[in-house]
């Protein structure tokens, strides 16, 4: 079995949108996470969401990776785009949704999965 | 208390910048900062974010700033 830190690499290079949150997007735990949900369905984002709350060496090893301090944060197409701030301010300019089209195309199909990373 | 701390480490970070904490729940440790540098002068959102994130590193590490909102301006 891979690393957790392969894992989460995997993750955020092969999802075309990534979020990394506290809950789920049914049962969001945090309200930046689900500011930062909200944004991404507003902006038409295919949503991979991954929990970091089972394991606390989720967020450790994703920091690591990202040089990021807090949760949530988004990855588009492997790239930080930044946290719960950055996400509901791009949406609110259209930025958001026009990085996503860009990314993936205008015709992309709008979908909100939950990816589970498996722990030791 | 969490609040002046704060402010002390981004007016270092951050000469001469508009600086604004809020406590937002009145605990010390949910914050909104706002600040308007000329050092977020052709830097793209995320990195004006990672540099206030720089600022706080310690307080975030530690758990002092269990919350954080950013909102950051350039000058020009």
């Amino acid at each position: 079995m891979s690393t957790l830190q392969e894992q989460i690499k995997q993750v955020i290079d092969t999802e075309p949108v990534a979020v990394f949150i506290k809950g789920t997007p049914e049962a969001p735990a945090c309200g930046n996470s689900m500011r930062a949900l909200q944004a991404l369905w507003q902006a038409g984002a295919p949503i991979a969401a991954i929990d970091v709350l089972p394991d606390p060496r989720i967020r450790q090893e994703l920091t690591a990776l990202s040089e990021w301090p807090t949760i949530p944060q988004v990855f588009v197409k492997g790239e930080l785009i930044g946290g719960a701030d950055i996400t509901e301010e791009l949406n609110a300019s259209g930025e958001l949704r026009a990085k996503i089209d860009e990314a993936l195309g205008a015709e992309h199909p709008q979908t909100v999965r939950t990816v589970e990373l498996a722990l030791d | 208390m969490g609040a002046n701390v704060i402010r002390d480490l981004l007016d270092q970070a951050f000469p001469g910048g508009e600086i604004a904490v809020e406590d937002r729940t009145g605990g010390g440790d949910h914050f909104q900062v706002t600040v308007v540098s000329e050092r977020f002068n052709r830097l793209s959102l995320i990195e004006q974010h990672k540099l206030v994130n720089a600022a706080l590193a310690a307080p975030l590490a530690d758990g002092t700033i269990h919350e954080l909102r950013i909102r950051t301006k350039g000058t020009a």
